[in-house]
């Protein structure tokens, strides 16, 4: 019977499987944080339990980390805590932690393809939504809560349900100034943010099979905002190329089998997916967020909506609420609304791509005088190689902030916070009520739409800054 | 775990769609190390600028039964936001679609979830709202929620629940001591996994 991708990685962890009870899955790869794993290892703790499989286990700081002064105590004593419990729990049982000031420390879903630990067809949790990331490898990687994290620290395994198949198709060229983060802000305003519940995504198409690895990633790290369980992309010879000479990538005679291995990970014809959606690359432009939810999101070149033209009551009522959150009102353009901040970052768009793509930019350009922008590489491996390349000289002469690595403004858990009533232009993951910040106001970009953004202070499509 | 059977309770009528779990929780809530205390963050933002929430009403602040518009807990995977909606006294949530992450997690810390077809959703904040002190019961062993809208007729409700999560949620049991049984089949897994597969330990230099 003829299998999606998603399906193969699946049924290669089943550990046990029998009806009327979840299959048993086995866990390749667990990475861990410090906000949502100290009751787990405490829940160990209490039960006498120990971590089953510390190898196949790694930790770092990355929510609570300040990005500056970071060789200094964290100044917030909940933070210092929280980061410290990791540090206990990470030497007690017997788990290697990246923390700060390590080579290896940096956003958990940017390290782990960066070490080469993540790989096509493996499993990998994690007590984050956006493990959906490492499925740009072709990997089934989900984000889990801390009770499940606590089962894999014990187990190597989670009870799991087989999810549904959901396809989304992109095929044609993008223009010039559009990019992978347009593209998956497009399928979930089609979708909806939780369109894809109990699916597993599978991006496929010309377009998605164009894009470097950096980009795939952004797509899939954003799955999990339009509800989905997973998001896939078959590996081919771009993630063979990105994962070969990393530091736990196979070598040798094992790389000559790995790769023969993850060449069978592709969906086979005739596969049946429960659920398809096709998107023309083609017609993309840049997109942004105008609301609270990732999926209240439009090209840039249109205008704050009209509640008061939507069809469905929940709709409306949705749109009036984040309108009123936002401070906006139906019809302005979206490239009038005026920012106070931009961020560039997050595990969605803080790798050496989304840093290039932005520096190219800014190149011998100067910010918005009355725009603060923060860039925030997302991990130390990202930040030294932008550095090597002068990319930390071209923010900082643009009149940018260069920082140290962490998760920093995507969700304000650091000092790095919007204070209420300030907006942002935000190449994170969510614009969620409060989410950088209390009264905070994101609004959702690529990195290129943040650069371009910086320069003129309000929401700008790269492509208007051409002989500006 | 504890266990859930029945629970009696009034009813939150919370009218927004797509509830995420930063407005259940926020992120600066998430510090705490323990698994209880969450209450000071459940809803904060909304409790603290919006005089009209509906938790913020007296006749709302002892429910136990949150009932929400559709697609509640989306977004982050944080379990605080079931451990604060568990602190701040709630042990069911009706929706009529929930985020899979949050409905997860919920069966793991023993918070009810109950998917209702929008039409009961809506007959249920019709009744809380006219009587705040209507009495809602939820069974999961009977699957079914019974309630006399206006102090009336009484109406019964029936959900799904599958057999699996009802047995763990009725008995109050942990997923780790039920996985344990089968530690057998997990060391067999483990012989046959390539051993080519990455370990993060030893730490490899760049």
């Amino acid at each position: 019977m003829p299998k999606t991708l998603a399906e193969k990685v699946y049924d290669a962890h089943v550990v046990r499987s029998t009806s009327g009870e979840p299959d048993l899955l086995y866990i390749d790869l667990h990475l861990v944080h410090e906000v949502t794993s100290p009751q787990a290892f405490d829940g160990l703790r209490a039960a006498g339990r120990t971590v089953r499989r510390p190898d196949l286990t790694m930790a770092t700081e990355d929510h609570n980390v300040p990005t500056l002064d970071i060789l200094s105590p964290i100044a917030d004593p909940v933070s210092r805590a929280q980061v410290d419990a990791l540090r206990r729990n990470a030497a007690e049982f017997g788990i290697r932690l990246a923390p700060m000031g390590d080579r290896d420390q940096g956003i958990v879903h940017v390290i782990g393809p960066q070490l080469g630990l993540t790989q096509p067809g493996m499993t990998i949790v994690c007590g984050d939504s956006h493990t959906s990331t490492h499925g740009a490898f072709g990997a089934l990687a989900f984000g889990i809560g801390t009770s499940e994290v606590e089962h894999v620290l014990a187990t190597q395994t989670l009870p799991q349900y087989r999810p549904r198949q959901m396809s989304v198709t992109v095929d044609g060229e993008l223009a010039p100034g559009v990019s992978a983060k347009d593209i998956i802000l497009a399928v979930i305003a089609q979708i909806g943010t939780n369109g894809a519940a109990g699916h597993v995504i599978e991006y496929r198409g010309s377009a998605i099979e164009a894009l470097s690895m950096e980009s795939r990633m952004t797509i899939c790290n954003m799955s999990i905002e339009a509800g989905a369980k997973a998001g896939l992309i078959a590996p081919d010879q771009t993630a063979f190329d990105f994962l070969q000479g990393r530091p736990h990538a196979p070598q040798g005679a094992d790389w000559d089998a790995a790769v023969e291995y993850w060449s069978t990970l592709r969906t086979d014809e005739g596969a049946v997916f429960d659920a398809e959606v096709v998107l023309d690359a083609s017609s993309l432009t840049p997109f942004v967020t105008w609301g609270t939810n990732p999926g209240q999101g439009l090209p840039i070149s249109e205008r704050v909506p009209d509640p008061a033209e939507m069809a469905d009551e929940g709709e409306r009522r949705a749109a009036e609420q984040a309108l009123a959150y936002m401070g906006l009102t139906p019809g302005t353009p979206l490239t009038e609304i005026e920012v106070d901040t931009v961020f560039l970052g997050s595990c969605t768009n803080g790798r050496i791509e989304d840093l290039r793509v932005a520096a190219d930019l800014l190149r011998g350009r100067k910010i918005d005088p009355g725009t603060r922008m923060l860039v925030v590489p997302g991990s130390v491996g990202v930040k030294s190689q932008a550095e090597a390349e002068g990319l930390d000289k071209v923010f900082v002469d643009a009149g940018a902030e260069w920082r140290g690595a962490g998760c920093s403004m995507c969700l304000g858990m650091n000092p790095d916070q919007l204070k209420p009533g300030e907006r942002s232009a935000s190449t994170s993951n969510r614009n969620f009520q409060g989410r950088q910040g209390k009264g905070g106001r994101t609004h959702l970009v690529s990195p290129s739409v943040a650069a371009a953004t910086a320069l003129t202070g309000r929401l700008t499509a790269p492509a208007d800054l051409i002989g500006a | 775990m504890d266990a859930f059977t029945t629970h009696t309770g009034t009813v939150a009528p919370l009218r927004r769609s797509a509830v995420d779990t930063d407005q259940i929780i926020p992120a600066e809530y998430l510090k705490r190390i323990t698994r209880t205390g969450f209450e000071d963050g459940l809803f904060v933002a909304w409790r603290t600028n919006e005089p009209d929430f509906v938790l913020n009403k007296p006749e709302f602040a002892d429910a136990s039964i949150l009932v929400a518009g559709p697609d509640f807990g989306t977004g982050s995977s944080r379990e605080h936001a079931v451990w604060a909606l568990l602190d701040g006294g709630f042990r069911v949530v009706i929706s009529s679609r929930f985020a899979d992450i949050f409905k997860n997690n919920s069966t793991k810390a023993g918070l009810l979830t109950v998917v209702l077809p929008q039409a009961e959703v809506e007959a249920l904040w019709a009744a809380a709202e006219a009587d705040p002190t209507t009495q809602v019961t939820v069974d999961l062993q009977a699957k079914q929620i019974t309630y006399s809208p206006g102090g009336g007729q009484s109406t019964t409700v029936p959900f799904d629940a599958d057999d699996y999560t009802r047995w763990r949620l009725l008995e109050g049991l942990d997923d780790v001591g039920l996985t344990e049984r089968h530690l057998a089949d997990v060391e067999a897994y483990e012989a046959r996994r390539p051993a080519w597969l990455p370990k993060a330990l030893p730490a490899i230099p760049a």
